[in-house]
């Protein structure tokens, strides 16, 4: 374990923290865009610098490790100037159309600007400009609000183990796209959505649903497959509007296409609300109570007349262990017969 | 003495652009023809040999006849005859086409240490290194333990070439005290300043002195493995490289058993595409590993966790170019050129407004002055010097009041300027300091990798404040917005591109601040550089009305009768300078 000390508070970490965690532990905040704590470090956004005492110029706090007795500053008025120094520069390449911005209210830019108070920009001049291009549904990708932390080229490559997109370009014309620009191509896993700060990148089906504040936020488990994937549906006015999972869960907050995107279902209008009863080649609606009876008597039937062995039962990967325990169970001891399988084996 | 005959025809990119490989074929052709025979090794030779540093008077050739040596400038196919027919043949130089005083003059203050062997040696023949003493160095660095080697170094006081001035035996030190099972050296010849080619030059002159420094340092860190990364606009650098370590690996300085010594060292080209920022040591290192080529915060620095995460050296070509002659010479000898801090010699393309611009070699500590005006011969045209600007992009401009300083890694460090790698710009009267750090700024900022903040955007907005003061846009309090955001940016900055890409404004600023001023507040451009600021008028006393001016004006913004005072229109005038350079009368203003 190391000592040092965080605006004169003493804090204790083992070797190897870096100097933001160090101070997260402590409880003192440190702005930070670029950021995440399960992906590399980067040190691009440098507004999460400190002052270290005996080194002369800033230090990025997401990139050192502490040293034992290390002294660090993390709010001096010489920081502060410089992060708002970046801020307006983040600012003087950006649409600024919060009102209209499905990230507003959730979005880490706006409340950085909003916290250091950047009306005034000192900075002016030529913006980027492009044109989307995206036909995928699920992913809306608006980069002239990209800040080029690279989390998505990051939780690409590291997490979802995928590299679709990376950094083109230099200068002020760098830009994340997929190879030679084109449309982006991928696994649609929209990791990169979930670790974007801004606006940039979005989930195309919750374009306009709705502001986080009119949201309800229900945890839940995914019924896409056993994983069992903790979501977060938001839900407004009784209609999931979006899906997130939080960081704190089984699956940490990283979901599969379907889990994310694949929501809008709940609410189709040709989904069965009813079981059917075909009768004549015609689908009729039914209660449980009589489906089940229906099933119960045909099945009794066949097994009598043809013994068990002619029945077979299929089970889903979207059950839970339990239901596909139980299932089993009841085709072997009740049906009595050994043919039963699974979905994810066919 | 038996009769010899030595012919050297400089081939380096700048001769071969002269027309140096015409030269060769025709004189090796019409020595045939004459029934002298060139190919006898020892006694009559013609080779190729790299840049001596004077490209402008190419292509040079050297002929040594009998011991005595006469070098020709400017040399073209058509007058080889004549050279072979008079000196060779007759034994009378051609002196009005020999070099003259200035050529002279130019290479007397100059000391070689790196540059010795370039334009005497023919790059492509390790024969020709080897009996220039090389690899004599390697033999004996095998038969000393590394620490010796390494003691050796850093008593020489050798430090880095590469920009930063780092201690080379230190880092070797650090390197080889780390515990790893796979250690890299790795050769940095990325070279991307604007208008520096000093590694260029060396590798392309001497290839086989710098892959002889590198095995060296391999030997001593601990290294089996090396990479050169050169960029890929060098063709024949790639191409002298390639060819130089085949010959070392024939002749056992490279490859398994180095000499019968048991340790192994090989070494790889990787091309690099062109990239600034590609030089900086940990983007070098991604470009190799097949990465985005994109710096990354240190610590932890290459020498710990470098190459695929292994300790790993990096060393600039020159500081390489170096380590066979301290080797050879010993550390004294090394450190008895240069300063108390700055050691040995540095190589620097002397370029701008300067009479004899080339690649020069000089000890560290010698005054400003005497490169500009012993070396370089003075400012061209007789105008005034009114600044040099050293160290490239990363650089500051050191104003003519401080040409009496030295220039070694300390002073120049004090006056807000750097060596850098050597690239050195004079500057006039003629040049405008803002358009200088404009130029600058372009460069750093188009190639910026675009990974941080301060320098993606940062140096676009300097850059954009620069344009708008030299469009005669510029604001009252610009320039303490241009300091403000300059000083910022060197201090947030992720690597040492955005840390250093203020220092051209801010240099300039320091010293040059009434210009500034000038464009800003009375919207001139006190040079005459800056177009938008320029106004062109006809001056009533000395215009005669012959009417050229009206002749050459593409935007038909002159007026007037023959024999009548002409006049501009200042609205259609676009401002592109034909009248001022046509008027025989000097009857056209510009300010
Ligand atoms: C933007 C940038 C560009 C650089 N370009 C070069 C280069 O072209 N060649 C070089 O030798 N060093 C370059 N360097 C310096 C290297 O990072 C490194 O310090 C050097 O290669 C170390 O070698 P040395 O100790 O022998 O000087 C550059 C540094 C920066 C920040
Ligand atoms: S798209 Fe979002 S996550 Fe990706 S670099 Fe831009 S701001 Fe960061
Ligand atoms: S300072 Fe510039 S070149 Fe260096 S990492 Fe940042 S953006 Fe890239
Ligand atoms: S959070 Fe540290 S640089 Fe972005």
């Amino acid at each position: 374990m190391l000592h040092l000390t965080i605006n004169g508070l003493r804090v204790t970490v083992p070797e190897g923290t870096t100097i933001l965690d160090a101070a997260r532990s402590a409880d003192i905040p440190i702005p930070t865009l670029c950021h995440h704590p399960k992906l590399t470090p980067y040190g691009g956004c440098r507004l999460c610098i400190v002052e270290v005492k005996g080194i002369n110029r800033p230090v990025t706090s997401c990139t050192t490790p502490v040293a034992a007795d290390m002294e660090v500053a993390t709010t001096t008025p010489a920081i502060e100037r410089m992060r708002k120094t970046i801020l307006e520069l983040i600012l003087s390449d950006h649409p600024n159309d919060c009102m209209v911005c499905e990230k507003a209210g959730d979005c880490t830019l706006q409340e950085l600007a909003y916290f250091y108070g950047v009306s005034d920009n000192r900075f002016e001049g030529e913006r980027r400009c492009y044109t989307g291009k995206d036909h995928n549904p699920f992913i809306g990708r608006d980069m002239e609000k990209c800040i080029l932390c690279g989390k998505c080229v990051r939780v690409c490559e590291e997490v979802q183990g995928v590299g679709a997109i990376d950094i083109a370009y230099r200068g002020f014309n760098a830009k994340i796209c997929p190879p030679f620009e084109k449309d982006l191509s991928c696994e649609f896993c929209g990791q990169c959505v979930s670790v974007c700060p801004t606006g940039a990148l979005t989930g195309k089906a919750w374009t306009q649903r709705g502001r986080q504040k009119d949201v309800r936020e229900i945890d839940t488990t995914c019924p896409y497959c056993g994983c069992g994937c903790s979501l977060t549906l938001h839900v407004r006015r009784n209609e999931i509007v979006r899906v997130s999972s939080r960081d704190d869960t089984i699956n940490e907050g990283w979901l599969c296409p379907k889990g994310r995107f694949g929501y809008t279902f709940v609410h189709s209008r040709d989904r069965l609300k009813t079981p059917l009863i075909k009768e004549k080649g015609v689908h009729r609606e039914a209660s449980w109570d009589e489906a089940l009876d229906l099933i119960a008597s045909r099945l009794s039937k066949i097994g009598k007349k043809h013994g068990p062995d002619a029945i077979g039962g299929l089970s889903s990967a979207r059950c839970t262990n339990e239901e596909n325990y139980l299932f089993q169970k009841f085709m072997r001891a009740v049906i009595g017969t050994n043919n039963v399988d699974h979905c994810a084996r066919l | 003495m038996k009769s010899s005959l030595t012919i050297r025809i400089c081939m380096g990119t700048g001769g071969i652009a002269a027309g140096g490989a015409d030269v060769m074929a025709v004189f090796a052709d019409q020595l045939a023809t004459k029934g002298i025979r060139a190919d006898i090794r020892k006694h009559c030779s013609i080779h190729k040999v790299g840049c001596r540093g004077l490209c402008a008077k190419d292509v040079l050739v050297d002929v040594i006849r009998n011991g005595d040596k006469t070098t020709y400038q400017y040399i073209k196919p058509d007058m080889v005859e004549r050279i072979i027919e008079e000196h060779v043949v007759g034994g009378n130089p051609v002196q009005e086409w020999a070099v003259g005083e200035d050529y002279h003059q130019f290479h007397d203050k100059q000391i070689k240490v790196v540059l010795s062997d370039c334009g005497n040696i023919n790059p492509e023949d390790i024969d020709s290194y080897i009996s220039a003493g090389g690899y004599s160095a390697l033999e004996q660095a095998v038969k000393m333990t590394p620490a010796e080697t390494i003691a050796l170094i850093k008593k020489s006081g050798l430090r880095g070439r590469g920009g930063a001035g780092f201690p080379t035996g230190v880092k070797w030190e650090i390197c080889r005290s780390v515990d790893a099972s796979q250690k890299y050296i790795i050769c940095n010849a990325d070279e991307g300043d604007p208008g520096a080619f000093m590694d260029r030059s060396v590798i392309e002159g001497n290839p086989h002195a710098v892959i002889e420094g590198m095995t060296v340092g391999a030997v001593a860190i601990g290294a089996d493995k090396g990479y050169v990364y050169i960029r890929a606009e060098y063709p024949l650098a790639v191409e002298r490289l390639r060819n130089a370590l085949k010959q070392a690996r024939e002749r056992s300085f490279l490859g398994k058993n180095i000499l019968g010594s048991g340790i192994n060292f090989d070494i790889r080209v990787k091309l690099g595409a062109g990239a600034f920022v590609c030089g900086e040591e940990t983007a070098l290192i991604a470009s190799i590993e097949g990465l985005r080529g994109m710096p990354r915060a240190k610590p932890p620095f290459p020498v710990y966790k470098g190459l695929w995460g292994k300790p790993t050296v990096i060393n600039n070509v020159e500081t390489l170019a170096n380590i066979p002659h301290i080797i050879r010479k010993g550390a004294e000898w090394y450190a008895s050129f240069g300063t108390e801090k700055s050691k040995g010699t540095k190589v620097f393309a002397l370029t701008g407004k300067i009479r004899n611009s080339g690649l020069i070699e000089v000890p560290m500590g010698i005054p400003l002055r005497e490169i500009i005006f012993d070396i370089g011969g003075g400012i061209e045209n007789n105008r005034k010097i009114k600044a040099v600007q050293t160290g490239g992009p990363s650089g500051g401009c050191i104003p003519a009041e401080l040409l009496d300083i030295t220039v070694d890694f300390e002073s120049l460090a004090r006056v807000g300027s750097i060596v850098g790698s050597g690239g050195m710009v004079v500057l006039d009267e003629t040049d405008c300091m803002v358009n200088i750090a404009k130029f600058f700024l372009q460069f750093t900022q188009s190639e910026s990798c675009g990974k941080c903040v301060p320098c993606r955007i940062g140096t676009k907005r300097l850059l954009e404040i620069l344009e708008r003061v030299t469009a005669g846009k510029g604001r009252l309090g610009d320039i303490e917005l241009l300091e403000s955001l300059a000083n910022d940016i060197k201090a947030t900055s992720l690597c040492g591109l955005g840390q250093t890409a203020p220092n051209p404004v801010l240099s300039t600023i320091k010293y040059f601040r009434d210009e500034f001023e000038a464009h800003i507040t009375k919207k001139k451009c006190p040079a005459g550089v800056c177009r938008d600021l320029l106004s062109f008028v006809v001056l009533k006393d000395f215009c005669k009305g012959c009417g050229a001016c009206k002749r050459v004006c593409p935007a038909g913004a002159i007026t007037g009768e023959r024999k009548q005072t002409h006049a501009i229109d200042p609205e259609v005038c676009v401002k592109c300078g034909a009248c001022f350079d046509a008027c025989k009368f000097k009857a056209i203003g510009k300010g």
